[in-house]
């Protein structure tokens, strides 16, 4: 299979737009007679099913939540990065372009990232006319700070709930379409399958999460906006439903699964606290502006009160090793930072896993009314959590699983090497590279949605024949009886371990051998214990209740059926990328505890085609090629 | 700890359903009240039981999945908290905690602790948007909003749409709900062009949908997680009056 | 008659929940300005027989304001009880089902959650009391006299009805004082939440005016009790009698 990822020719700057002109257009008046299925209702897939209303297109939304409204985008805190130099800093679409690819360690399109960096500044546009209440200053224009690493102020936020904000006046504009009548809404409703026709996504088959009942639904073209798989870890900051079904079931009728060793890790995250941990919350990384990072320099310290601990005694390792950047340095590198020094057995907290976030200084300096204005609601949350007062005592923070760089693989069009599939957002694994920086999911999940598919889709049904699919073709058949077997399956093991149980335990081992740190040895382990856990899964699991109701347990069965699958795939991309970048470090590859690229062998995207069961996937290579930027390494000492 | 729960089952949207209790055991008190739930339910599928449904999603207070009524309130009875975050170290030990779904005609039960809140989705289709396709807007600094504005907006906006506020009214109101929207869109400039039309369309389809009215007892402000205030009410009313005043009847 | 506009109009005014709390609120309004007028009438008992007579001369010679102003209050009642009749009985259906959880309902106030009961019961004493003082049927009036032979003997409303006498001699019963204050004490309790809450049902008020417009209405209600019961009161002890009035307020 060969990879083409249909860049199109030109100066970096102008490929888009002269793409824009080089895309085939669909008549207006033809439009209504294209379907199109939009799975997922987050940032992407609602921006993406409005959008595609609006330009006459018919649109099917699915999403498993009871409202498009909860999607899991809506967690989303700090803010949305955008090249409007509003704060006259010295930003511009090249140095959001620059910072996207160094900040992704030199591992993502340079035109697909430079294309984001210029939409980026019309989401912004559009989501301020959708009424979306950004902050702002005395003056009524916007505000913007600096977010994650970046030195200039290009991040536009709504208090600590951008996400929502923007989730929000997505999903309004989805509303407005499904009133309108333009946008048919699926809510509870779970795609199981995707329907491939002559080489052609041609549509999907979904369960009603009320009823049990499996229903088959064409399209002319179908797209995918499901959200990341940072749950295969089972302690994440997604939401409890986010899973990788859709997008691996995708990839088991053939869509190649791309890079899925690249995992975020967030810094500052509030610490486990026990076995009945059901996810972990992220505390927002503008934290990190005025808190600061420490652990007792002696190992016997960790268990005295900090407070009790002098200056002398504490060791500010982010300031110490990082100089420049300090207490901001990238998610993944201040995340790295933390498991070092925990695995030195200067952890605090239960199980020693936790650094201290001190707010003492800041206190000091700008008094506590101010510091509460700031973060008072995340210092309430963390109260709420732990228990504690960060006001009187530093906040406890780890490292958890937050966003996943890797996902399906697509061109330059967001179409996958399945024709007819497209994949937006985190779904996808287009623009971070290696490493996201902060504030920029946001940007591309709207900018896909908004600003590119609605382009690229046209220009597919304009250069295809078209054939028409109705559901009573063989495929969907197939597809409907696959999803019943599966659920007949899962219901007839009725074995003595829950799949929380078993999802847990494929969590605990995918972090152990797969997290923060990998090497060849956890990595082979790795591989060789999932598919026992598989087996033990198909074995022993329990699932109570039958298909006709709403059925929590088997919904959630069916997902960790496929988080077992794919961990091993994920686990597989890590061993063969045998160099260290952004999220994924590979312990043989390090330079001073640093990511050691190697560009010569791996300067490229792994993309995995899937070949049946039992069979190893088939890996794919699509070269990066950098003209505009100068590879380097990335340092922020 | 330990705990008694008195929850409420119900098979289906027929099902008649009643109370069941289950003792707790050793409870932590870090875990929250959705974690102690998720316990317990991995006990229930261990003995083949069906485990109790409930909704859930990002465990953080943001996606306003979470809907239990706990000890007859909603979400707990804790400030600016959803069920979600509530953990349990604010309960006691040897405790007896009741648990039942929102309550209201608009939110028709599914199962167990879970019910049927589309009533609010369409509430929004119904106008709780801004008439804008994607494309061709101004550019975003042309449009000043005082910064007074857009933060009050924000306080309305925060809406997690999760109803606790018609579970906590006597009369299952929506009004926090449709005023929330209706004053975040008010307050903005870009919302102004439609207000009327706005106001007119949402209470038309809040009435439609069945909910109540308002009796200005507060209840909904109390229990709101994103603690929406009253006066968001007032100004629907405002807004509602001022679309009678210059669209007359719509 | 009134249009297709006016129709519409109607329709949002008679036909939503908004609509009809509207009407309560400015009906409420209405009936709030009547109970102050009529309480400032009362209080001239204080200032004797002649200039109580000559107040109630005034009102009863102008018939052709007199009817107005009746038919006015009647209509305005029939509103106010309607829309909240109605809205009561929306209001029930709109929540089925109670919890059985903890009952206490959060933040709400004992006045705003009687409001149907206490108005019932106003509404039910003023029957009584138009039948007592102004039909003046003897039968209920449970002091064996017939008010409409009361007539004033001297000065410039010589041959009028008096009123004075009929007010001192009514409130001799301790049970119909006693009843007029117990309807009195309900109705203020009524206004208690009634007076703000109609301002927030028109959307008059935001944060900064609520704590303001919530003591207002309290301290309203507690004036009015008082400028009401002070008249039987008065009586009762003694302070004012048929003949000679308050002797200190002369």
């Amino acid at each position: 299979m060969k990879l083409d990822a249909h860049i199109p020719s030109g100066p970096l700057t102008q490929k888009w737009d002269q793409h824009r002109f080089d895309m085939k257009l669909v008549n207006p008046a033809n439009k209504r007679k294209f379907d199109v299925i939009v799975v997922g209702a987050g940032l992407a897939g609602a921006s993406a099913a409005a959008s595609l209303a609006e330009l006459g297109y018919n649109v099917k939304c699915f999403c498993f939540q009871d409202s498009p409204r909860r999607a899991h985008s809506i967690a989303a805190q700090g803010g949305i990065n955008a090249a409007k130099n509003y704060k006259n800093d010295g930003d511009s679409v090249h140095r959001l372009f620059y910072d996207t690819v160094k900040g992704g360690d030199f591992r993502a399109r340079e035109a697909n990232v430079h294309r984001l960096a210029q939409v980026s500044v019309s989401i912004i546009d559009q989501c301020v006319a959708q009424g979306v209440p950004f902050a702002r200053e005395y003056g009524g224009l916007l505000d913007n700070r600096s977010f994650g690493g970046a030195q200039v102020s290009r991040t536009f936020y709504a208090r600590g709930q951008t996400g929502q904000q923007l989730l929000l006046g997505a999903y309004q504009a989805l509303s407005r379409q499904i009133g309108l009548g333009r946008v048919e809404m699926y809510p509870r409703t779970e795609m199981l399958e995707l329907v491939v026709v002559d080489g052609h996504a041609k549509g999907i088959v979904v369960r009603d999460l009320i009823n049990g009942v499996v229903t088959s639904h064409a399209a002319d073209a179908v797209v995918l906006a499901t959200g990341g798989y940072g749950n295969v870890f089972f302690l994440s900051t997604n939401a409890k439903g986010c899973n990788v079904t859709a997008t691996y079931r995708a990839h088991k009728m053939g869509a190649t699964f791309a890079n899925p060793c690249y995992t975020q890790i967030h810094p500052t995250c509030i610490p486990v606290s026990g076995d009945h941990q059901s996810k972990l919350t992220l505390m927002s990384e503008s934290l990190r502006n005025d808190g600061r990072v420490w652990v007792p320099k002696r190992k016997e310290d960790c268990g005295k009160t900090p407070a009790s601990i002098p200056d002398s005694d504490r060791d500010y390792y982010l300031e110490r090793k990082y100089p420049s950047f300090g207490n901001l340095a990238p998610r993944d590198i201040a995340s790295r930072a933390a498991k070092e020094v925990c695995d030195e057995g200067r952890g605090v907290g239960p199980g020693s896993l936790g650094v201290y976030l001190d707010f003492a200084d800041a206190i000091a300096r700008l008094t506590e009314p101010v510091v509460r204005e700031r973060y008072g609601n995340l210092f309430d949350m963390y109260e709420r959590i732990t228990g504690e007062n960060a006001y009187q005592q530093p906040m406890r923070i780890y490292p958890a699983v937050h966003y996943t760089m890797g996902g399906l693989w697509v061109d330059y069009n967001l179409m996958s090497n399945l024709p007819g599939l497209f994949v937006l957002g985190e779904a996808n694994f287009s623009d971070h590279g290696a490493n996201r920086l902060g504030a920029s999911a946001l940007m591309q999940g709207l900018a896909d949605g908004y600003f590119i598919l609605p382009y690229t889709i046209g220009h597919y049904f304009a250069s295809q024949k078209q054939t028409r699919i109705t559901t009573d073709h063989p495929e969907f058949k197939k597809a409907q009886e696959t999803v019943s077997a599966r659920t007949r399956r899962l219901l007839a093991v009725k074995g003595k371990r829950t799949a929380t149980s078993i999802h847990r335990e494929l969590g605990k081992l995918m972090w152990e051998h797969c997290g923060m740190a990998r090497s060849k040895e956890s990595l082979t382990a790795a591989l060789q214990k999932i598919p026992a856990l598989r087996e033990e899964f198909w074995s022993n699991v329990r699932v109570t209740g039958e298909n006709g109701s709403l059925n929590q347990d088997l919904e959630y069965a069916g997902r960790v059926a496929d988080f077992l699958e794919f961990g091993e795939l994920l686990c597989l991309d890590a061993l063969t990328r045998e160099e260290s970048c952004g999220g994924h470090f590979r312990v043989e590859h390090q330079e001073a505890g640093e990511c050691k690229r190697d560009d010569a062998h791996f300067s490229h995207v792994a993309a995995w085609e899937y070949q049946g069961e039992g069979k190893s996937p088939t890996r794919h290579i699509e070269p990066l090629t950098f003209d505009e930027v100068h590879l380097a390494t990335r340092s922020y000492k | 700890m330990n705990l008694t729960l008195k929850i409420w089952r119900q098979k289906d949207a027929k099902d008649i359903g009643g109370f069941e209790t289950h003792e707790v055991r050793e409870v932590n008190p870090d875990m929250s009240f959705l974690e102690m739930l998720d316990v317990v339910n991995e006990g229930l599928i261990l003995r083949g039981i069906e485990p109790i449904a409930f909704d859930s999603d990002c465990r953080e207070g943001i996606c306003g999945a979470c809907s239990l009524v706990i000890n007859g309130t909603a979400h707990g009875g804790h400030k600016a908290t959803t069920a979600c975050q509530l953990h349990m170290r604010k309960f006691s030990d040897g405790e007896t905690i009741t648990v039942e779904p929102w309550r209201a005609r608009a939110f028709p039960m599914v199962k167990d602790l879970v019910c049927d809140r589309s009533a609010f989705d369409r509430i929004i289709q119904a106008g709780g948007f801004v008439s804008v396709s994607t494309g061709g807007v101004p550019d975003a600094n042309a449009i000043p909003v005082a910064k007074e504005d857009s933060d009050q907006a924000m306080d309305a906006a925060q809406c997690i749409g999760c109803g606790a506020c018609v579970a906590a009214c006597k009369n299952a109101s929506a009004m926090l709900f449709v005023a929330a929207k209706v004053s975040h869109l008010a307050l903005m400039p870009q919302g102004k062009v439609e207000r009327e039309r706005r106001a007119l369309n949402m209470v038309a389809q809040m009435d439609t949908e069945g909910f109540g009215a308002c009796s200005v007892t507060g209840s909904c402000e109390a229990v709101c997680p994103k603690e929406i205030r009253l006066d968001f009410i007032a100004r629907l009313n405002r807004e509602y009056g001022r679309a009678l005043l210059h669209r007359g009847g719509g | 008659m009134i249009g297709a506009h006016g129709m519409k109009l109607a329709a949002q005014l008679f036909g939503t929940t908004l609509g009809r709390k509207y009407l309560m609120a400015l009906s409420g309004a209405g009936l709030f300005g009547f109970t102050v007028v009529h309480m400032l009438g009362n209080l001239q008992l204080f200032l004797g027989p002649e200039s109580l007579n000559r107040y109630a001369q005034f009102l009863q010679s102008n018939k052709e304001l007199l009817w107005p102003a009746r038919l006015g209050l009647l209509s305005m009642v029939a509103i106010h009880l309607w829309s909240a009749i109605k809205l009561t009985a929306e209001n029930k259906a709109a929540r089925p089902v109670q919890y059985i959880g903890d009952p206490n309902p959060v933040a709400a106030t004992f006045a705003s959650r009687t409001m149907l009961m206490s108005g019932l019961i106003v509404a039910a004493f003023a029957i009584y009391h138009i039948l007592h003082f102004t039909v003046q049927v003897p039968e209920i009036n449970f002091v064996s006299v017939d008010f409409k032979t009361f007539h004033v003997a001297e000065g410039a409303q010589k041959g009028f009805h008096d009123v004075y006498r009929m007010m001192v001699t009514g409130f001799q019963n301790p049970f119909v004082s006693g009843f007029y204050i117990l309807a009195v004490g309900l109705l203020c309790l009524h206004l208690s939440h009634g007076l703000s809450a109609l301002f927030q049902t028109l959307g008059l008020r935001n944060h900064a005016w609520w704590p303001l417009i919530q003591r207002f209405g309290i301290v309203a209600s507690l004036l009015l009790f008082l400028g009401y019961i002070t008249v039987p009161v008065a009586v009762l002890s003694g302070l004012v009698t048929a003949t000679t009035g308050c002797d200190c307020c002369k």
